[in-house]
């Protein structure tokens, strides 16, 4: 990785410049040879430990220092401020709650005076569409990505990327228009045979809706076309830095393709195939505007039937934006929003943890 | 074992060839394997060619009607085919330009920070924030930006608070493309100028900056393209207008996607043809970026 070495590269680079310093770049030609050694040499060694810059900060230097740490510290600073505000804001809904906010399934903000909320549905809901997205979106990542590296010539491989990469620049109205209009009818047959064949198995249980468009299952199948892009890409990337030697070692074997991608490409790619997984799971869980338009609304409670309707977090949220006007019931939206970010949050984190710097999300 | 290679010859190995060809069962697998991979491919393709040709199948007659370009919805009647979205352009452009103007510089400082200066914990953990705000959900940003601003500033709804949530969004996407860019521009050049005595700040600004600059202006292409298709920020932090309102610090304005959201709730069949009309408008805006941001990083490879 080019950053690894940035850090021991850079010393050793600002001490010759010191020393280079007070040269005529004229004579550079002539003398360079012993020249260069000579100024390497020179150096101070007791200078070694100082930092070049901070030895003779110019005031330039100094703003500039200050601009670039600061406008670093503002996205420290910013997550900061998200966590801070949004608890600051839905603390008092909390208070005035007059139903369990971990486990209620109902989200009453109706009344100011006898505000009554829980997550627990919308939890259901988010994980239960998030979780089915990202095991269909896995899979198909998966192959995709060993296409793109494995298989596919290097010529035709960078374009079909592209392509790829082009299921992220739709946006996720569009989608939402489209899961609803075009997929939810599209998928109405498989629906329908899942529920008359398999409706003993609680995930395809008859749901809390009338009809099996707009379910949790629709909305799955979009949210998985809509994070399909960020798992191969990481995937692909971690798959194509697999160690030539591995894979030449593996073919002198006389593997077969698979059993090379076995051996050499999956051990080496699998965490960041699990670190990008988790990037998507986290898109999925935070998506709003697809999944509102596409789930419908139900009025029982999540029985954990992927033909259920419901909210999600963010589309409860982004349904009730039209009446934000007083603070206690805003507030219950926030408290809602805050468990979003912790849980996006969290889940984020557990990707860049198990990529270990393989990846850069 | 018997062996297809010549039993007969004087080469013929004391012990059974190391190298036999592989078993049915390998073969098999090996096939499946093959076919699955790409079936997965094609699969992709599905849904990416199946969006894309219903945005063109159902919005092409509304962006080749004569108003659509020019005219906004003012005093059209919900049920009327006649009326554009020039006010929603204005409003998904100004608000994605507002957020750039904002999110480009800190994004590029926050980049050099990271590459050319930071050392230690609080790089680790500013590069740890900046992956964390890229899975920061763009509602989470809106309801943050409309927490802090709108709840306790007291600031009205408007298109700058759109903007506001949108910098946050954009922030991530400029400072990792920024970063990887910097990273690119060879150690060489840097020692060049620190051997003239160049101060590292100006190194960076005259020769580090100049090089990593077509990469950076893609990734910033980029991140335009990908806030300008957001919705949830404009459905929490302003109001939608049928007119053109040209001020993005007070008032009403449209954008794209909540015209897109507002029409929804139109049950005339013209609302449909608004709908995927400015969606086909969105996706026409969102490939010229793309395109651009491909030329422009071409141009790179050329320099370099």
């Amino acid at each position: 990785m080019p950053g690894d070495d940035e850090a021991d590269g850079t010393p050793a680079v600002t001490e010759r410049t010191t020393a280079a310093r007070p040269r005529d770049p004229q004579d550079e030609g002539s003398a360079a040879g012993s020249a260069t050694l000579d100024t390497v040499t020179d150096t101070d060694p007791g200078r070694g430990g100082t930092d070049r810059g901070k030895a003779t900060p110019g005031r330039g230097e100094r703003i500039f220092r200050w601009l670039t740490s600061g406008s670093g510290l503002l996205v420290v600073a910013a997550i900061a401020a998200i966590g801070l505000f949004l608890l600051v804001q839905a603390v008092p809904s909390l208070l005035a709650n007059n139903a369990n906010f971990l486990t209620s399934p109902v989200f009453d903000t109706r009344d100011p005076a006898n505000l009554n909320f829980g997550i627990r549905d919308l939890l259901v809901v988010t994980l239960l569409s998030s979780l089915f997205a990202l095991v269909l979106a896995m899979t198909i990542a998966l192959g995709i990505a060993l296409f793109l590296t494995q298989y596919a010539p290097k010529r035709v491989a960078r374009p079909f990327a592209y392509v790829i990469d082009l299921l992220a620049a739709v946006p996720s109205i569009i989608y939402g228009l489209w899961g609803i209009a075009v997929l939810a009818p599209a998928l109405l047959p498989i629906a329908t045979w899942l529920s008359t064949n398999l409706g003993w198995f609680f995930l395809f249980a008859p749901g809390n809706l009338p009809v099996l468009t707009g379910t949790i299952f629709t909305g799955g199948v979009v949210l998985a076309v809509m994070i399909l892009p960020i798992i191969t890409a990481v995937t692909r990337e971690v798959f194509s830095q697999a160690p030539r030697f591995h894979i030449e070692a593996a073919q002198a074997l006389g593997a077969t393709r698979w059993e090379v991608i076995r051996m050499a490409v999956l051990p080496y790619g699998r965490s960041g195939y699990i670190a990008g997984s988790m990037l998507g799971l986290g898109r999925a869980l935070g998506e709003t505007i697809a999944v509102l338009i596409v789930i419908r609304a139900a009025t029982t409670p999540s029985g954990f039937s992927l033909f259920d309707g419901g909210y999600t977090f963010a589309s409860l949220i982004a349904s009730a934006a039209s009446e934000f006007s007083q603070p206690l019931p805003t507030g219950a939206y926030i408290a809602a929003g805050l468990v979003l970010f912790i849980l996006t949050f969290v889940v984020n984190a557990i990707a860049r943890v198990v990529a270990g710097g393989k990846v850069n999300g | 074992m018997s062996t297809a290679t010549g039993l007969n010859s004087p080469e013929r190995p004391a012990t059974t060839p190391t190298f036999q060809a592989p078993s049915t069962s390998r073969k098999i697998k090996n096939n499946l394997a093959t076919f699955l991979v790409g079936l997965a491919f094609v699969v992709a393709l599905v849904p990416l060619v199946w969006v894309l040709a219903t945005v063109v199948v159902r919005g092409v007659g509304a962006i080749l009607s004569s108003d659509w370009w020019g005219k906004s919805l003012s005093g059209v009647l919900p049920e009327s085919y006649a009326g554009g979205v020039y006010h929603a352009i204005y409003g998904t452009l100004i608000q994605a330009a507002l957020a750039a103007v904002i999110a480009v510089p800190i994004g590029i400082l926050a980049a050099i920070y990271l590459v050319e200066y930071g050392r230690g914990r609080l790089a680790k953990t500013t590069s740890f924030m900046v992956d964390i705000l890229a899975g920061v959900p763009s509602i989470v940003a809106a309801l943050f930006i409309f927490a802090a601003f709108i709840s306790i500033l007291g600031a009205e709804q408007s298109a700058f608070m759109v903007s506001l949530a949108l910098v946050l969004l954009m922030l991530p996407v400029v400072i990792r493309n920024t970063e990887e860019m910097l990273r690119l521009v060879p150690d060489e050049l840097r020692e060049a100028a620190y051997a003239l005595g160049i101060p590292k700040w100006k190194t960076i600004l005259r020769i580090v900056l100049p090089t990593a600059l077509s990469g950076t202006v893609t990734g910033v292409m980029l991140a335009l393209a990908r806030v300008m298709g957001e919705t949830a920020p404009v459905l929490v932090l302003v109001g939608y207008s049928q007119s053109i309102n040209f001020d993005p610090f007070s008032g009403n304005m449209a954008s794209l996607p909540l015209l897109m959201f507002s029409e929804l709730s139109n049950p005339e069949p013209s609302g449909q043809f608004r709908i995927w009309g400015a969606a086909l408008t969105l996706i026409l805006i969102i490939m010229i970026l793309q395109l651009g941001a491909s030329v422009v990083s071409r141009f790179s490879a050329i320099s370099k």
